[in-house]
């Protein structure tokens, strides 16, 4: 219970991760629906670091700083494509977004 | 002994905090709940001795990120209440946590073939010194590709979101660009 192992990391991942995955499913919203996914990335960082940690491996920390440089950039493509969407159709909700043309 | 009260404090926190993100139905609220919970989870990286790794967390997340998403907020109606999918909230938790279990499989599953040996060692320099030691030889290639990605992200985000872009000033002739700067200058009539 004191000690702390790498289990807990990878529990406290798993806990996130389904708290991101929840965001995911019932979230109508674009806008929140990118603030989930954030934070599905950001639980994997955590087991990637703890794994690098208790294994004495940099190779974990590489793989975050890479799934870091991704989530930014997502983030400002998603958020480019938001802006135009709104400004056509003055909406961010999924459920109109059934169609693929523009 | 500090270090499980840190990690007991700050799993509370984060998960308090994501927990937040993903059920209120405010906007600003998700918001900071999720600039507060990047940072608690910075926490981590520095309890697991990544303190680059940490740093670069709350520069680029709570930061960058959030600066993003707080412009990008502006642009939207935020003060209207969110509506949500009305499924059933068991289901969804269900496969959630399904899922979930899963991908922590799939990470332990070469764990549990207990026959790692560490390609990268951590050694006694700093973190910061061995990170960039690693980073820039045997990961330069997924390095410089990772910057040609973050360069191409900031141009489509510069012309997704910019006014006019559609337009080229190169492929303008001369008088064209004269009409539209004189348009420009023309003082706004008063409606």
């Amino acid at each position: 219970m004191i000690e702390i192992g790498l289990n807990h990391y990878l529990v406290l991942s798993t806990i996130l991760f389904t708290i991101g995955l929840v965001g995911v499913m019932r979230r109508k919203n674009l806008l929140m629906l990118f603030f989930a996914t954030e934070i599905l990335l950001n639980s994997v960082n955590i087991a990637f670091a703890a794994i690098s940690h208790y294994y004495g491996d940099l190779t974990g920390q590489m793989f975050a700083f890479f799934v870091i440089a991704i989530a930014a950039s997502e983030v400002a493509v998603g958020l480019g494509l938001l802006i135009v969407w709104h400004k056509r159709y003055n909406n961010i909700d999924l459920d109109y977004m059934t169609r693929m043309k523009g | 002994m500090f270090e499980a009260i840190a990690f007991y404090l700050f799993a509370f926190l984060t998960i308090a905090m994501f927990y937040i993100t993903v059920t209120t139905s405010q906007a600003l609220y998700a918001l900071t709940a999720l600039a507060a919970g990047m940072i608690f989870i910075s926490a981590f990286f520095f309890i697991l001795g990544a303190d680059f790794l940490g740093a670069v967390q709350i520069v680029v997340y709570s930061g960058a990120v959030m600066a993003l998403y707080a412009f990008g907020m502006m642009f939207f109606d935020t003060t209207r209440e969110l509506q949500e999918k009305k499924g059933n909230e068991y289901l969804v938790v269900g496969l959630a946590t399904i899922s979930a279990v899963l991908v922590v499989l799939i990470f332990s599953a070469p764990i549990l073939g207990d026959n790692i040996t560490a390609l990268y060692p951590i050694g006694n320099e700093g973190n910061t010194q061995e990170v960039g030691m690693v980073l820039f030889t045997k990961y330069l290639v997924p390095f410089e590709v990772a910057a040609v990605m973050l360069l191409v992200a900031m141009i489509a985000g510069i012309v997704l979101a910019g006014k006019k872009m559609d337009e080229s000033l190169t492929l303008m002739t001369e008088e064209e660009i004269k009409d539209m700067r004189a348009e420009k200058m023309r003082p706004k009539e008063i409606k």
